[in-house]
C-alpha cells in the first residue's frame, strides 16, 4: 500500500472538488485577468490530483502519464493566455476584465 | 492518418518559409498541398486503420476529414487577405495548419487523451488568430474571452474525464463503451462525467445556454478567423461531440439525451430570436451559426442510423454558406466602412455576382430548395422524427422560419435597396472564382443529395 493509498479514495474526490469549485467561482467572479487565469490553473491542477489518486488506486499508470499532457497544454495555454493579456495591456493599460466590454449586441 | 501527417508537415514548411524565405511561394504551396491532403485522405476510405487504440481512421473520420480539408481550401481562397501582411504571414499559415491538424484528430480519436489533445491544438491556434489584430481592441477581447472560455470548458471537460476514468479505469472509448453498457453497477461518478463532458462539448459548439462567448468573439475576431471558427472548428467539435455520445456513452443515454433535448430546443429559439434583433451582420450570422448548432444537435438526439450521415451533410452544406456569406460580408465590410444590413443595399446592381453569391449562400443557410441547406435541414428532421421527437421538430421549423426573416432581410437589401453609391466593389479574381465554385457546390448539393447522405 502506497503512502497515497492510506487516505481513502473519497476524499480525494471531495477535496479535488472543492478545489475545482473554488477555480470555477475564481473564474466567474474575480475581476483581474491574472486572477482568472490562476483560477483556471487552480481547476486543471484539482483535476491533475483527482487522476494521479485515481491512477494510484487503480494500479494503472495511464492516468499519470495524462497528468503529463495536461500540465503541458495547460502551460502552452497559459503561455498564449499571458501573450495576448500582454496586447490588452498595451492597448488598454489595464488588466481588469470589465474593460472587455465593449463587443455587446 | 495520412492527412494528419501531411497538414503538420504543411505547417512546419510554413514555418521554414520564414527562415528560408521563400514567402511569396507559400499560398500557393499551401492550397497545392491541401488538394493534395485532400485526395490521399480519400485513399484511405475503406481501409479503417488503427493507430495503437488512439485513432481509428474510419469512413466516419475520413468523410468528416474530408469536409474539413475540403471547406479549409475555400476557406484559404476566401481569405487571401488575411495573408498580404509580410511580418505575420508565416504565422497565420503555419496556425491555421496545426488547428486543421488538431480537427483531424478530433473526428478519429478513440481514446480521451487524443480528445483533449485534439481540441487544445485545435483551440490554442484559434486563440492566437482571434486575437491576431494587434492593435484593435476589439480582436483582443475576443482573443481574450476566447481563452478564458475555451480553458474555462476545458476544465470541465478533464474533470469529466477524470471522473469517468476512475469510475472505469480506462480512457479507451471501446473499454469504457463494453464496461458500462448494459451493466447496473456502475458508479454515480460516471454519470456525474459524463454530465461534465456534455457542458464541455456544448460550451465547445456553442450551444445555449453556453453561448454566451460566441457572438463576442466572432464579432471582435478578423472576419477570415471568425469564418474558419464557423465552419471548420465547429464542424470538428461536431464530429468529435458524435463520436463521443452517439457511441461511447449510447448505452446511457437515458440520462443525458433530456437535457440535450432541453439543450436544444433552447439553442434553436434563443439563436435565431436574437439574431433578428442584431444590426451589425457579423454579429447576426455568429447568432445564427448558434442557431445552425441547435439543428445538429437534433440529429444527436435523434441517435439512430441517420444521425451521422445528416451531420455531415448538415456540416458541409453549412460551411459552404458561411464561407460564402463571411467572404461577401468581408468585401462589403471593408469597401463601405461598416456591416450594417444598411452596407448591402443595391448590391445586386453594382456587383451582381456578389449579391447572387450572398443570395444563394443566404437561402441555402434559411434552408430553401433547391440550395444545400433544404436537404441538410430536411434530413436531420426526419432522422429526428423517425426517433420520435415530433416536438422537437415542430420547434425546429418554427425556428427556421424566424431564420428566414433575418437572411431575408439582407437580400431585399441586395435587390430592392437603392446604393447611396453606384462605384462597384472591387473584387479579385481568386474571389469571383470562389463564389462561383460556392454556388455551383451549393446547387449541386441541393439537387443530388444523395451522393454525400449514401457515404455514412
Amino acid at each position: 500500500m502506497s503512502a497515497i493509498q492510506t487516505i481513502p479514495i473519497n476524499w480525494y474526490l471531495l477535496l479535488s472538488a472543492v478545489l475545482f469549485s473554488i477555480g470555477i467561482l475564481g473564474v466567474l467572479f474575480r475581476r483581474n485577468a491574472i486572477i482568472i487565469f490562476m483560477s483556471i490553473e487552480l481547476m486543471l491542477n484539482a483535476v491533475n490530483l483527482l487522476l494521479v489518486a485515481f491512477s494510484t488506486y487503480l494500479s494503472d499508470s495511464k492516468g499519470q502519464v495524462f497528468v503529463f499532457f495536461i500540465m503541458a497544454v495547460a502551460a502552452a495555454e497559459v503561455a498564449v493566455g499571458l501573450a495576448i493579456l500582454m496586447s490588452v495591456y498595451r492597448n488598454s493599460k489595464s488588466t481588469d476584465i470589465n474593460i472587455l466590454s465593449k463587443l455587446k449586441g | 492518418m495520412t492527412a494528419l501527417i501531411l497538414l503538420s508537415a504543411l505547417g512546419v514548411i510554413a514555418l521554414l518559409a520564414e527562415i528560408f524565405s521563400f514567402k511569396k511561394l507559400l499560398y500557393p504551396v499551401v492550397i497545392l498541398g491541401l488538394i493534395t491532403t485532400f485526395v490521399l485522405n480519400l485513399v484511405d476510405w475503406n481501409t479503417g486503420k488503427t493507430w495503437y487504440g488512439m485513432m481509428h481512421y474510419d469512413n466516419f473520420a475520413v468523410a468528416f476529414a474530408s469536409v474539413l480539408i475540403g471547406v479549409s481550401v475555400l476557406w484559404f481562397i476566401m481569405a487571401e487577405g488575411f495573408f498580404k501582411e509580410e511580418s505575420s504571414l508565416t504565422d497565420h499559415f503555419a496556425l491555421i495548419l496545426f488547428a486543421l491538424a488538431g480537427g483531424v484528430i478530433m473526428v478519429s480519436y478513440t481514446n480521451m487523451t487524443m480528445l483533449f489533445l485534439g481540441i487544445e491544438i485545435l483551440s490554442i491556434p484559434m486563440y492566437v488568430l482571434a486575437a491576431s489584430n494587434k492593435e484593435d481592441v476589439y480582436s483582443n477581447e475576443a482573443g481574450f474571452k476566447y481563452l478564458i472560455m475555451g480553458a474555462f470548458s476545458t476544465g470541465f471537460l478533464l474533470f469529466g474525464i477524470t471522473l469517468i476514468y476512475g469510475a472505469t479505469g480506462s480512457f479507451d472509448l471501446t473499454t469504457i463503451s463494453n464496461l458500462v453498457t448494459g451493466n447496473s453497477a456502475v458508479p454515480s461518478m460516471f454519470y456525474v462525467g459524463v454530465l461534465l463532458m456534455l457542458i464541455a462539448m456544448v460550451f465547445k459548439v456553442s450551444a445555449v445556454p453556453f453561448h454566451f462567448w460566441a457572438p463576442d468573439v466572432y464579432q471582435g475576431a478578423p472576419t477570415s478567423v471568425t469564418a474558419f471558427m464557423a465552419t471548420i472548428v465547429k464542424t470538428a467539435a461536431f464530429a468529435a461531440f458524435l463520436r463521443l455520445f452517439t457511441v461511447t456513452f449510447a448505452g446511457s443515454a437515458g440520462m443525458w439525451i433530456d437535457v440535450l433535448w432541453v439543450i436544444a430546443a433552447l439553442t434553436l429559439l434563443v439563436g435565431n430570436i436574437t439574431a433578428v434583433v442584431q444590426t451589425s451582420t457579423k454579429r447576426m450570422l455568429a447568432y445564427s451559426s448558434v442557431a445552425h448548432a441547435g439543428y445538429m444537435l437534433l440529429a444527436l438526439i435523434a441517435l439512430n442510423q441517420f444521425t451521422n450521415s445528416s451531420v455531415l451533410f448538415y456540416a458541409l452544406a453549412y460551411s459552404i454558406g458561411s464561407i460564402a456569406s463571411f467572404g461577401v460580408l468581408s468585401i462589403v465590410a471593408k469597401s463601405r466602412g461598416n456591416d450594417n444590413t444598411d452596407s448591402f443595399n443595391g448590391l445586386a446592381k453594382t456587383n451582381p455576382l456578389l449579391a447572387i453569391a450572398m443570395t444563394v449562400a443566404l437561402l441555402s443557410l434559411a434552408g430553401i430548395p433547391p440550395t444545400a441547406g433544404f436537404f441538410a435541414k430536411y434530413y436531420i428532421f426526419t432522422a429526428a422524427f423517425a426517433s420520435g421527437y415530433g416536438v422537437l421538430v415542430l420547434i425546429a421549423i418554427l425556428a427556421s422560419l424566424i431564420g428566414v426573416y433575418y437572411y431575408f432581410r439582407i437580400i431585399i437589401a441586395m435587390f430592392f435597396k437603392e446604393a447611396g453609391t453606384s462605384a462597384a466593389i472591387e473584387v479579385s479574381a481568386n474571389h469571383k472564382i470562389l463564389f462561383v465554385i460556392t454556388i455551383l457546390l451549393t446547387v449541386a448539393l441541393g439537387l443530388f443529395p444523395d451522393f454525400i447522405i449514401r457515404l455514412l
